[in-house]
């Protein structure tokens, strides 16, 4: 009889130790977008940080995405109340300087601030040197399914989103993945980075 | 006598007067109010209804229409507004799965893997009920009478 019983614990005890392997193997923080692969979804806003030359753009000029395609587009949201933003300030600012001339359009979008604390904290972070947008109503970010700040993403030539980084970004990361998108030519540029 | 009963009724005609012209206006803007309001308070109310299927990113099992962070509020007026332009409540979530994936579902989908989180409760209580069936079944036959 007993191996009876140990039949019955068993079936109950494996399934719930699976789910909890299951959960255990998996970060509940580590929720997966389903944007990578698809359309990047289409946005015109007006720009208030300028940037540097050559990067920069006049404060007002709008940037649309629509404008952009054949370009690798590295579109960054941040916000001036955002601790990590500062960690990654620098590597994107110098990260935009070393594809001046090619076809790669750095942007920085600010979520949830004030333009005026933005345009503060770029002049307290020593500038930036590709220009920023205003995001009305929060609207574009959360066409880009934001979670928070920074985030980070990087649309392929074709208008695609290749990849979504959570977090600040390394330079290493960012530079691999543009460099491997630039390799292929726009009109049969992947959706995916390897 | 005379003069203080034309007293009197000079003053409740005035008195008359100033609520008639005081009472229209009144009565014309509980007018617009309730044509407006009625409007408002469905679009609200359906607003209400889908913002509560969807989670809050920001919060820890909060609803967008229970959060009262900044990020919430924006996705509940994408909602309000998405309604206002004649998307139906499904379009909505279908927008916002696409953005966020079924996460920002409060309720997933009955279907895939989702069928644990609702076959398991049932398959537990059909189990624990034969169980305790089978048990006390047991006791009673081996109880003396």
């Amino acid at each position: 009889m007993n191996w009876r019983r140990s039949a019955i614990a068993a079936a109950f005890a494996v399934p719930i130790v699976g789910l909890f392997v299951f959960g255990l193997r998996h970060d509940p923080k580590d929720i997966p977008s389903p944007l990578p692969g698809t359309v990047a979804p289409p946005f015109a806003l007006a720009v208030f940080a300028p940037g540097q030359p050559p990067l920069g753009r006049p404060v007002g000029d709008t940037i649309r995405l629509a404008d952009l395609k054949g370009q690798v587009v590295v579109l960054n949201f941040w916000a001036s109340w955002c601790l990590s933003c500062r960690d990654e300030h620098a590597t994107l600012s110098a990260i935009a300087r070393t594809y001046v001339g090619k076809p790669v359009h750095f942007v920085g979008s600010l979520y949830q601030d004030r333009t005026d604390a933005g345009t503060e904290w770029i002049a307290q972070m020593g500038g930036q040197s590709y220009p920023s947008v205003q995001d009305p109503k929060t609207r574009t970010a959360i066409d880009y399914g934001l979670y928070g700040v920074p985030e980070t993403f990087i649309v392929n030539r074709d208008g695609r989103i290749a990849r979504k980084i959570t977090g600040p970004v390394e330079a290493s990361v960012v530079t691999h993945i543009v460099d491997s998108l630039l390799a292929v030519p726009a009109s049969t540029a992947t959706s995916g980075v390897k | 006598m005379p003069a203080l009963l034309r007293t009197a009724a000079l003053l409740l005609l005035v008195s008359v007067g100033a609520y008639g012209q005081v009472a229209a206006p009144a009565e014309g803007a509980a007018t617009v109010t309730s044509v407006a309001a009625p409007r408002d308070s469905v679009l609200e109310a359906r607003t209400s209804a889908v913002a509560s299927q969807l989670r809050c990113p920001v919060c820890q099992g909060l609803s967008i229409q229970d959060s009262p962070s900044d990020l919430a509020q924006s996705m509940r007026a994408v909602v309000r507004d998405q309604l206002a332009s004649g998307k139906s409540p499904d379009e909505v979530n279908a927008y916002f799965v696409s953005k966020y994936g079924e996460w920002i579902l409060l309720a997933p989908r009955p279907r895939g893997f989702n069928l644990i989180a609702y076959l398991l409760p049932v398959i537990v209580v059909l189990c624990g009920g034969i169980g305790i069936f089978v048990a006390v079944r047991r006791w009673t036959r081996g109880a003396p009478e």
